[in-house]
C-alpha cells in the first residue's frame, strides 16, 4: 500500500475548488494548473484532507471503500505531482 | 438541495452520471473554463485579419465601474482566470486599474497586446504582479511577413515590447501566432524567436471571422502547410501552446495535447466590449449572441440561462460527418468556421483534412453579412498594404485618350 495513506495532507494553500456537476474543477493559483476531480467522492477526499489525522481516514470519511483506496491514493500521487495537494507539516501534523 | 436532482428546466438535456470529461464538457459547466473578454473595440492598428473588426472605441464599451462590478461577479463564479483581448485594451485608460483590480479579486489575467503600451516601465509593473501573464501577437517571423497583415511598424513594437518584458524579469511571456499561408514556413524561426525572449509559443488558427472574412480565402493555409503544421505540432507540441485550436488536425490521426472539442457556450465564451456575450471568441455575429450582461442581469445569468448556450449544450447533430470516420476525432471541427465561410453547421469544417471542406467550399454558399464593424472608417498610416509587386510590367504606357497623333499607339513590331 502506498505510504501515503498513513501521513497527514492538505489541500494546498493556493488552489481553489469550484463545483461542477461532474465533481470540480481544481484551480492552483500559484502554477496556474487547471485539473478536474472526475468524481464527486475525489473532491470530498480532497475537502477533507486537512481535518483527517491521515489519507486514509479522509477516504473512509469520504465513504471511499478500503478495495479503491491504492487507486483513490494515485490519484491523489497525481494531484501532488502539481501541487494541487501537498503533505501536511507543523505541530499538528 | 434534492429537488435539483429531479427538476430540470423544460428543454435542458439530463446530464450523464458518468463519460468521459469531453462529454462532461459537451453538457456545459456552471461557469466558462476559458473566458475572453475583449475590453474596447479601439485599436492602433488594423490587422487585415482581425477577428473582432476593431479600429473604433464604441460610445456604449462599459465603464470602469461597469467592468469592476463583472471582475466581482467572475470572483463569486470562481472563474479563476480571463483572457483580455480588444482592440488593443492597453489602450484603455483604466486598464492598469482593471489588471490590478481583477487580480487583487482572484481572477488572473492573460491579456493580448500588439505591445504598443509595454514600456519599460510597464514591463516592470508586469513582473512585479502576480497572476499575469502576456500575450504579444506576432504574426510573422521576420517584419516583411507580419507586416503584411498587421501593418507597418508592427513587427518592432511586438519585438520591443518583448525585449523590455525580458530586460524587466518578466518570466514566460507569450509569443501569439495566427497560422497563415504566409508564415507556415516560419515555424522553427517563431520557436527560435521565442527562445531568444525566453518566451512560450502559441500558435493558434486563422478564423474567417471579423475582418478575417475578407482576407480568409488569400491568408488560410494551403492543404499541404496544414500537414505541415500537424506534424510540426507533434513533434514540438509539448513546448508550445495552440488553445486547443488546431482540433480539426485531429483527423490526421492522432489527437494533439488538449480538449479536442467545440467549447463555444459549454466551457468558452467572450464577453465583448459592449456587455454582449458571445459563444466563443470567433464568432461575433448575432447568430451567437447570448445576451447583454447589462440588460439580461449580469453575465452568470446569461451563461447559466441563455437559450443559445442551453442549445448549445445538447448533443450535437454531426450531420454527414458523423458517416467519416474521423468523425470521433475532429467532431466535425470549429463552428465559426463553418459559418463565416457559408458552410452548415452539420457539415464539414472548410478547411477538413480529409478533403470535404473543399468540396463544401466548392458548392453553393452565401458568406453571412457582418453584424457588427468597428473598423476605422478612414485608412491611417497603420494600415497594412496587402499588395503583391507585379512581377510583369506593361511593355509600353497605355495610349491617352487624348493623344493625337496619328500614330498613337501603333507598334510595328506587332505587325
Amino acid at each position: 500500500m502506498d505510504a501515503l495513506l498513513g501521513e497527514p495532507w492538505m489541500i494546498s494553500p493556493s488552489v481553489a475548488l469550484r463545483p461542477e456537476p461532474f465533481g470540480a474543477l481544481a484551480y492552483h493559483f500559484g502554477n496556474r494548473k487547471l485539473t478536474f476531480l472526475k468524481r464527486p467522492e475525489l473532491v470530498a477526499v480532497v475537502q477533507g484532507l486537512a481535518s483527517a489525522p491521515d489519507v486514509r481516514t479522509a477516504l473512509e470519511h469520504a465513504g471511499v471503500p478500503a478495495s479503491q483506496h491504492a487507486a483513490y491514493a494515485a490519484a491523489l500521487r497525481g494531484l501532488a505531482a502539481t501541487d494541487m495537494i501537498r503533505p501536511r507539516k507543523g505541530p499538528d501534523a | 438541495m434534492s429537488t435539483n436532482l429531479i427538476e430540470h428546466p423544460i428543454g435542458r438535456p439530463v446530464r450523464p452520471q458518468t463519460g468521459t470529461l469531453v462529454q462532461q464538457f459537451e453538457y456545459g459547466l456552471d461557469a466558462p473554463i476559458c473566458l475572453t473578454w475583449e475590453l474596447t473595440y479601439a485599436c492602433n492598428l488594423e490587422c487585415a485579419h482581425c477577428l473582432s473588426s476593431s479600429g473604433r472605441r464604441d460610445p456604449r464599451e462599459l465603464s470602469t465601474e461597469q467592468c469592476k462590478a463583472v471582475i466581482d461577479e467572475l470572483q463569486r463564479m470562481q472563474v479563476f482566470y480571463v483572457n483580455i483581448g480588444g482592440g488593443e485594451p492597453t489602450i484603455r485608460p483604466d486598464f492598469w486599474e482593471l489588471l490590478e483590480y481583477a487580480v487583487d479579486h482572484q481572477v488572473g489575467v492573460k491579456f493580448s497586446t500588439n505591445g504598443v503600451r509595454i514600456t519599460p516601465e510597464r514591463a516592470r509593473f508586469l513582473a512585479a504582479t502576480d497572476y499575469v501573464d502576456v500575450q504579444i501577437s506576432l504574426d510573422g517571423a521576420t517584419a516583411e511577413v507580419n507586416d503584411y497583415v498587421r501593418g507597418p511598424g508592427s513587427y518592432d513594437t511586438a519585438l520591443r515590447a518583448l525585449q523590455n518584458l525580458k530586460d524587466a524579469g518578466f518570466k514566460e511571456a507569450k509569443i501569439s501566432v495566427v497560422c497563415t499561408r504566409q508564415n507556415i514556413s516560419q515555424l522553427d524561426e517563431f520557436k527560435a524567436l521565442a527562445d531568444r525572449y525566453g518566451a512560450t509559443l502559441r500558435l493558434t488558427r486563422l478564423r474567417p471571422s471579423g475582418r478575417g472574412a475578407d482576407v480568409w480565402d488569400e491568408l488560410h493555409p494551403l492543404p499541404e502547410q496544414q500537414r505541415e503544421l500537424y506534424d510540426w505540432l507533434m513533434a514540438h507540441g509539448e513546448d508550445v501552446l495552440t488553445g486547443d485550436s488546431f482540433f480539426h488536425l485531429a483527423a490526421f490521426g492522432e489527437s494533439l495535447p488538449g480538449l479536442n472539442l467545440c467549447g463555444a457556450g459549454r466551457v468558452v465564451c467572450l464577453i465583448d466590449p459592449i456587455g454582449d456575450v458571445y459563444a466563443c471568441p470567433f464568432a461575433i455575429h448575432d447568430n451567437f449572441l447570448a445576451g447583454n450582461l447589462l440588460a439580461d442581469g449580469g453575465f452568470g445569468r446569461v451563461w447559466q440561462t441563455s437559450p443559445l448556450f442551453q442549445d448549445l449544450r445538447s448533443p450535437q447533430t454531426g450531420g454527414a460527418c458523423t458517416k467519416c470516420q474521423f468523425f470521433d476525432a475532429c467532431r466535425g471541427g470549429c463552428m465559426a468556421a463553418k459559418f463565416f465561410t457559408g458552410l452548415p453547421l452539420d457539415g464539414p469544417d472548410p478547411e477538413c483534412v480529409q478533403g470535404y471542406g473543399e468540396q463544401a467550399l466548392a458548392g453553393d454558399r452565401v458568406i453571412p453579412a457582418a453584424s457588427q464593424d468597428h473598423s476605422k472608417k478612414t485608412p491611417t498610416r497603420n494600415q497594412p498594404v496587402m499588395l503583391q509587386l507585379l512581377t510583369r510590367r506593361p511593355e509600353r504606357p497605355p495610349v491617352s485618350a487624348c493623344a493625337e497623333s496619328p500614330l498613337a499607339g501603333f507598334d510595328p513590331t506587332t505587325l
